[in-house]
């Protein structure tokens, strides 16, 4: 059997759009993008960073097979299936109207798990630490849960061997090296290292590759397993009121001494 | 069962003592408890646990869950867990609360789904509404929106950032009632093994507790800067070097100098950024920053919006007459 890797994928508003590319819709609670931009989406970044993850581990093992997954109520099949053109083999996309606007990540990570048990025995699941839409860091840790297996959260360097993945997890002030025994969930950071381009021969590939899509009642979900708990109250674009002082003198150098100057008048030094 | 009551916060300690994100959120949890009238407890999770429990009461708890065994000697994530799904589920509390430190980032999400509840998370503010439900405000979008978000079941569950609120002063004849419990954790629960830890020791201050913090962003060009211009402005002024995760990915500067959303958060009395443009999710780390001070060669850059004085210029020129100024104040 190879070794079984699924990496969730989620699809979000790129994060490095300028501010004027969306816009909040207060009365739906939710950010929307902006009607004149066109700016595409984007997989988030971190999950990115966890296909490069399952990637490497499939350049070391050999004998191994990298599933994406991901679950949302559309998707932009040009976005996604650049994670099969990274070099990912399979795709499953859980795709439902009723997943839209899902703030409550327990009801992400029940959707999730629901999808691996479909898919079947699987050894590690890798997901970026956070998305960066709510930014929540939960859905893979819930996820650990509800498939009762170890996780290991915010690492930079994934391997596995022997059965058993090894990290290197993040501290603010080094790392540490933890091992588990698979089946286990692990989520990355950016530290990982940039994830790969698209070869043209992987784009080729995943071109010819049709990935598998849900509904969520595909997967025996009953639409009270979604009741969310955690519920939108308010969603708004908080006000910033520039009171910026800048200093300017003769030239740039002089600039630089006044703003010192400035610093020890205002007692700030 | 009893109904659910109270407000229970998972503690933190390291080296004998509180963390103060867990005496910030003793303050945070001691408001909700008044406000509903019910007691604030404490978990607190140790091999051995001293004079903790005392601690903890003197900054506002009326109860501590102290909770020894030798399998919490580290703050380890799945013996923690374990451990704080039995308290909950002994003692039923309304509302729980932890810091979202680097232990509580992961332990909430974990907590929660096994309570069968959901967490509001990274939260700046925590409050009741009429129908004691639990209301807070947390950043969303990397920083660019605000969310007021609930949670509809029990127990209600919030993370809450540190620094978001001043712990309150320590009363040593505040009195309160101290429970010893055992753990009864099957060493089985422990399903990671940490096989190393490797300190990779940043030179100078700690940027979490300095009170000075100078940092470089993309505009500095380079790795030598950092080494060079704003070692020595840092030198001057007693601070320590962070930079955002821009450099931090190239590879200028290690991970342990990254300020942000997912980097370090920082509260320094003042904070000089060079050549940073000041995105939300870098600025999600300094919000707690006194006075942010501002190099960047571009007048429109947003960094300008939060900053309290600023140059628009190039740091090569501006920064080392900023810094020979400096050195003749000093
Ligand atoms: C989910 C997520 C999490 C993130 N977490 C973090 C985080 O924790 N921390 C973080 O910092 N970022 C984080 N980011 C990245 C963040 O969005 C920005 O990309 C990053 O902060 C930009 O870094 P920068 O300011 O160094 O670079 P840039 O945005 O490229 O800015 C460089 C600035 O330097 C100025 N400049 C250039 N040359 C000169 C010169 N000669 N003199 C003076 N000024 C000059 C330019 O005008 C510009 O404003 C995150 C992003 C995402 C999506």
């Amino acid at each position: 059997m190879p070794l079984h890797v699924i990496a969730t994928a989620k699809q979000v508003m790129d994060p490095e759009s300028p501010p004027s590319a969306y816009r909040v819709d207060r009365e739906a609670k939710r950010v929307v993008p902006h009607p004149a931009t066109k700016i595409p989406p984007v997989i988030n970044g971190f999950d990115e960073n966890g296909i490069e993850a399952a990637l490497r581990i499939k350049d070391a093992v050999k004998d191994a097979k990298v599933t994406i997954l991901a679950a949302g109520p559309s998707f932009s099949m040009d976005v996604m299936k650049k994670a099969l053109a990274m070099g990912a083999d399979e795709m499953v996309l859980v795709q439902d109207p009723a997943l839209d606007n899902v703030a409550d990540s327990t009801v992400t990570a029940k959707v999730l798990a629901a999808a691996v048990r479909k898919i079947g025995p699987f050894d590690l699941i890798i997901s970026g630490r956070q998305a960066s839409d709510w930014d929540n860091a939960q859905v893979p840790l819930g996820l650990a849960e509800l498939l009762g297996v170890a996780c290991v959260p915010v690492t930079r360097k994934v391997e596995v061997k022997d059965r058993e993945v090894v990290c290197e997890r993040i501290l603010a002030d080094g790392y540490e090296v933890v091992s588990a025994a698979l089946p286990a969930v692990v989520t990355v950071s950016n530290e990982l290292g940039q994830p790969r381009y698209p070869t043209l021969r992987n784009i080729m590939a995943a071109a010819r590759k049709q990935p598998t899509i849900w509904k969520l009642a595909d997967l025996g979900l009953a639409p009270a397993d979604l009741a969310p708990r955690l519920l939108v109250m308010d969603l708004y674009i908080p006000e910033k009121t520039s009171q910026c002082e800048l200093i300017k003198g003769e030239n740039e150098e002089d600039s630089g001494r006044l703003l010192a100057l400035k610093l020890r008048e205002a007692k700030f030094i | 069962m009893t109904s659910p009551r109270g407000v229970l916060i998972v503690g933190e300690h390291t080296n004998g003592q509180l963390g103060a994100p867990t005496l910030e959120l003793l303050a945070h949890g001691r408001a909700l408890a008044t406000a509903l009238g019910e007691e604030l407890a404490i978990a607190l999770l140790g091999e051995s646990l001293g004079g903790l429990p005392q601690e903890a009461i003197a900054y506002g708890a009326d109860k501590v869950y102290a909770v020894t065994d030798p399998l919490l000697k580290e703050a380890h994530l799945d013996a923690y867990l374990g451990t704080l799904v039995k308290a909950c589920e002994a003692h039923a509390p309304r509302i729980v609360l932890l810091a979202r430190t680097e232990l509580g980032r992961d332990l909430g999400p974990r907590l929660a789904l096994r309570l069968n509840t959901a967490l509001a998370q990274d939260c700046l503010e925590v409050r009741l509404d009429s129908d004691k439900r639990l209301v807070a405000v947390r950043p969303v979008y990397g920083g660019n929106c605000t969310a007021v978000v609930t949670v509809a079941s029990l127990p209600m569950m919030a993370a809450i950032r540190p620094k978001t609120a001043e712990p309150l002063p320590r009363n040593p004849s505040r009195r309160g009632q101290v429970i010893q419990e055992a753990a009864g954790l099957a060493p089985s629960v422990i399903r990671t093994r940490v096989l190393q830890r490797v300190q990779e020791a940043q030179e100078g201050l700690r940027l979490e507790t300095a009170r000075v913090v100078v940092a470089g962003g993309r505009g500095l060009g380079g790795a030598e800067p950092f080494h060079k211009e704003l070692q020595e402005l840092a030198s001057v002024l007693g601070a320590a070097v962070g930079a955002t995760r821009a450099v931090v990915d190239i590879g200028w500067v290690p991970y342990s100098y990254q300020i942000g959303l997912t980097g370090k958060s920082i509260s320094p009395d003042l904070y000089v950024t060079v050549g940073i443009s000041g995105a939300s999710q870098h600025m999600a780390g300094c919000s707690g920053a006194k006075v942010i001070v501002a190099i960047n060669k571009d007048s429109e850059a947003a960094i300008f919006k939060a900053a309290r004085y600023g140059v628009a210029g190039d740091w090569k020129k501006v920064l080392p007459a900023f810094t020979k100024q400096l050195r003749e104040l000093l």
